[in-house]
């Protein structure tokens, strides 16, 4: 993607030594709370997230990663606690407010329309930028065949972005599943997001499949400076491309640091690999 | 012709400026490029290498896929008068060490972060003190490569721009230094793989690509309005002659696919009316169509192979402009209107003119299918060291196992040896910084030694049989002194699609006889169909059903071979299955998949010996390596079956078979 659609980070916003860019605050989890009637989810979960970082939360299985990820994204309302974007303060949020603000995702189990092409899909992604109603739109005409041209161009970006040029036409459902996945990334992308928030983009995939999209999410972060949060199963992975990890269990924070700092915490060695009784 | 491409481009930039010269898929539309665009470009481009410090003679390494700016690249190097050496995109930087220090190359326009890399890497093994080798990088997709902060390293963008300033300060080089080049300066340097030591350096001249591209126009009557789809590596001189010197020579428009894994759908989009291929591509083409109308529904399945018989029957007649019954013809044209007609264009083809495939022995089935449904697909001759066109298949008299007659300016005389030479004015100019293998090849009175065997038919068509070092003779027996092309007589096995490898020996002996390995896939599902229950390879390999059927197709091959009375003396007398697949991993091939006969005589000696005793059947075990490192016995008893051999004299096929 070049200069057009979003320019790039300037070099000065760098730490000079390891070539990441570190920022503010731009997301604040305080004390989150979630229950689901008497099974708790969550229980005071605080955590920040910096801009450009990539941050990963990481866990064993029902640990509440993907709640944790639903309450940021507005899908689940949790009982308490707050959450800070960007300086403003919500206890819950609403799906539409989250992706208004730039906030976008992906999902553990692709939620993609399967019967559409790989175009359309992406497309879908730009729904809230376009300002034509669905009447222009049917009719295609003046401002709405305008508007589609400028919003074609930039998913034309993201398509060459992810080097999907080959599947444009393919409906999503016949694509192989690492392919299906990185067409759900460029639906996220999509949105302009400052913030993607990523449900296990890794999982049933096999090597290489996993070497692209860490690539890729390593480009998305480095292109266009975007903060990213992913849940992530592949330690490997996580280790490698991640700044900073929280790590959960039982709906609790068990560790929160840098991933040589996490991997040396005796709590997530015992949640991780069990302890010898 | 006693131009230059650079003034090829200029002129076509005078004549007509909005002309489509490139167009490239890029987001999706396809991006045009005028000759005037084009020129402008270069200029750019060759006033920045100016600056960079870039003289007259210097080589240039340019790597890359076909991408417009890397063509435009090329031109701006030979406007300056220095070299462009294309290497193969896909090779690992270790590769490209002997070609760069062979011509101390200091600069290189290479396509993206990957190629990058590579020549970052070189750089720093190769002179790890230092040292000019690669001291300048370009690269034209700046994707990845932000923060790379290596020396001399830089983007094309940057280059153009300050060839622009550069440009301005200096008005009158551009044109000055272009009226400079001489028809006779180098053009380009090739490099040739070389199956043993280094690979040499082909140089060419403006003169000798362009005299042979010419050939080729005046051969296809080729014109500005050919449209041509850039695909293979530009490193490849058959891609170098296809769309860079005859379109610099003819004019017509080059389109640049989006990236390899688009090809089929660009090659659809653009409709090329002139195209190139070798008859892997061909193949794999065919292989899906079969794919896709098998899993079609039972009425287009049906109606498919209903109108195939037909063009199978007549279809090639007809696209040779043979006399066809009216009926036929009738046929045709309904099938043309259903089959034939959707066909060519799902595979890219409805506009083709004149395609044309070589590198390697085509099969007649697969090449006849293409022309039955309409396809002028033609066969020509050529290598590096010929600037490719050697011989060339004209309309309308094409057949499967010859390629065709010496077109304008060639010469072509076998030695005594059964050796093809060559005399044209294409030929290279030297081999760079090798005078030996340059004296190998060129004769003092200017034949170059193609190292291939072949001969010209009674039509005046040429027929290459085999590598010249690996014809032989037979000796003793009723053939005494035939000539035996093993690798003609293996290719002809392996036309078949139940033979997927076969070994023929006869050099010195008074009789041929082949070693045939099945295709597990396509016996396997024959068998199936018979209900024919089989254990596995070395079970079905030993069936009795099995050996008669290639008992058969061995037998069609020497029908067809005694047609020929050069060749009839090679037909195979006495064959048997082998119980195991050659391997590479065995040592039995070439990690290309070529079989080493030398090898596997020494090896199967036993089985050799048994075949020429005349003993029917033979005991043999041998060790084979899995794929797991692990090594293991295989052993089975053989059956050697005689085969049918025919006279020399003409014998109709179908009453053979």
């Amino acid at each position: 993607m070049n200069a057009a659609t979003q320019a790039p980070m300037t070099d000065a916003a760098r730490d000079p030594a390891t070539g990441r860019r570190a920022g503010e605050v731009i997301l604040d989890v305080k004390n989150i709370s979630l229950r689901f009637g008497g099974v708790k989810a969550l229980t005071d979960i605080s955590f920040n997230v910096k801009e450009h970082e990539i941050r990963a939360i990481i866990g064993p299985n029902g640990a509440g990663k993907s709640s944790m990820l639903n309450c940021i994204n507005g899908v689940y309302a949790p009982q308490e606690g707050s959450i800070t974007f960007r300086g403003q303060t919500f206890s819950h949020m609403n799906s539409r407010q989250v992706a208004e603000m730039g906030v976008a995702r992906t999902f553990q189990n692709l939620a993609l329309f399967k019967g559409m092409n790989v175009i359309d899909n992406i497309m879908s992604g730009r729904n809230l930028k376009m300002k034509t109603n669905l009447f222009q739109q049917a009719i295609r005409w003046g401002a709405a065949e305008r508007e589609e041209a400028q919003h074609r161009e930039f998913v034309e970006h993201i398509i060459d972005f992810l080097e999907i040029q080959a599947h444009r036409k393919t409906p999503v459902g016949r694509l192989p599943y690492g392919l299906q996945k990185r067409v759900d990334l460029g639906r996220a992308l999509a949105m302009e997001p400052q913030v993607l928030l990523l449900d296990e983009p890794m999982a049933g995939m096999n090597v290489e499949e996993k070497q692209d999209m860490s690539r890729f999410v390593l480009d998305v972060n480095d292109e266009f400076g975007t903060t990213i949060v992913l849940i992530e199963h592949d330690m490997g992975v996580v280790m490698d491309i991640s700044d900073r990890v929280v790590v959960l269990d039982y709906g609790k924070k068990i560790g929160d640091g840098t991933p040589q700092e996490v991997r040396a915490n005796p709590e997530v060695i015992n949640a991780y690999l069990g302890t010898s009784h | 012709m006693q131009t230059t491409f650079p003034r090829l481009m200029l002129e076509h930039a005078a004549k007509r400026p909005g002309d489509a010269a490139l167009r490239e898929k890029e987001y999706g539309i396809w991006q045009t490029l005028t000759w005037a665009d084009l020129a402008s470009l270069v200029r750019d481009i060759a006033c920045g290498f100016a600056e960079a410090g870039m003289k007259r003679g210097d080589h240039v390494v340019v790597i890359g896929e076909n991408r417009p700016r890397l063509y435009a690249t090329m031109l701006a190097a030979q406007a300056l008068g220095a070299v462009p050496v294309p290497l193969y995109q896909d090779a690992a930087a270790t590769e490209y060490s002997f070609p760069i220090t062979n011509a101390e190359i200091c600069f290189a326009v290479v396509e993206d972060q990957e190629q990058v890399d590579k020549m970052v890497e070189l750089r720093d093994t190769m002179q790890p003190n230092g040292g000019p080798l690669l001291g300048r990088v370009w690269f034209d997709d700046p994707r990845g490569l932000r923060h790379y902060n290596e020396p001399g390293l830089a983007s094309l963008d940057a280059l153009v721009a300050s060839g622009r300033a550069w440009h301005t300060a200096h008005p009158n080089w551009f044109d000055d230094t272009v009226a400079a080049g001489k028809a006779t300066d180098v053009a380009a340097m090739f490099f040739t793989s070389g199956t043993t030591g280094n690979p040499k350096g082909v140089v060419h001249t403006h003169f000798t690509l362009l005299d042979r591209a010419a050939a080729g126009q005046r051969f296809d009557k080729l014109t500005e309005h050919e449209e041509v789809l850039a695909y293979l590596p530009p490193a490849w001189i058959g891609q170098n002659i296809f769309s860079y010197a005859q379109w610099l020579a003819c004019g017509y428009v080059v389109n640049c696919p989006e990236s390899t894994a688009t090809v089929t759908i660009d090659l659809k989009e653009v409709g090329p009316t002139y195209y190139f291929a070798p008859p892997r591509v061909f193949e794999g083409l065919l292989t899906s169509v079969t794919i896709r109308m098998e899993d079609a529904g039972a009425i287009k399945r049906n109606l498919f192979k209903h109108f195939m018989t037909l063009a199978e029957r007549v279809g090639t007649a007809i696209t040779d402009g043979k006399a066809v019954s009216a009926w036929d013809r009738l046929r045709y044209r309904v099938g043309d209107l259903m089959v034939y007609g959707p066909l060519r264009n799902t595979l890219g083809f409805s506009r083709v003119r004149v395609a044309y495939t070589a590198g390697e022995a085509i099969g007649p089935d697969l090449f006849s299918f293409y022309r039955s449904i309409g396809i002028n697909l033609k066969q020509l001759y050529g290598s590096t060291e010929t600037a490719v066109f050697v011989c060339l298949q004209p309309d309308h008299e094409v057949k499967a196992d010859t390629v065709g007659v010496p077109i304008d300016g060639v010469e072509i005389k076998v030695d005594s040896s059964g050796e093809l030479l060559v005399r044209s004015q294409g030929l290279l100019k030297e081999y760079y910084k090798n005078p030996t293998a340059t004296a190998e090849v060129l004769t003092p009175d200017g034949w170059y030694r193609t190292g291939d065997a072949g001969f010209l038919d009674a039509t005046g068509h040429l027929k290459i049989i085999d590598r010249a070092k690996d014809v032989g003779r037979l000796q003793g027996g009723p053939n005494d002194g035939a000539m035996f092309a093993p690798k003609y007589v293996e290719n002809k096995l392996k036309f078949f699609p139940h033979i997927k490898e076969a070994v023929a020996f006869g050099d010195r002996r008074e009789k041929v006889c082949a070693f045939v390995n099945i295709d597990f896939d396509a016996v396997g599902n024959w068998a199936e169909r018979r209900n024919l229950p089989y254990a596995g390879y070395v079970d079905l390999a030993s069936k009795p059903e099995v050996l008669e059927l290639i008992r058969s197709c061995v037998e069609k091959v020497n029908a067809d071979l005694a047609r020929d009375d050069k060749l009839a003396g090679s037909q195979v007398s006495r064959f048997l299955v082998l119980h195991k697949e050659l391997d590479a991993d065995d040592g039995e091939m070439t990690r290309t998949r070529k079989v080493k006969r030398g090898f596997i005589n020494d090896k199967y000696q036993v089985l050799v010996d048994a075949m020429y005793a005349g003993l029917p059947q033979q005991f043999i075990e041998t060790a084979v390596k899995f794929e797991d490192g692990r090594t293991g016995q295989v052993s089975a008893t053989l059956t050697i079956l005689d085969a049918k051999t025919f006279d020399a004299a003409p014998v109709d096929l179908k009453a053979a078979a």
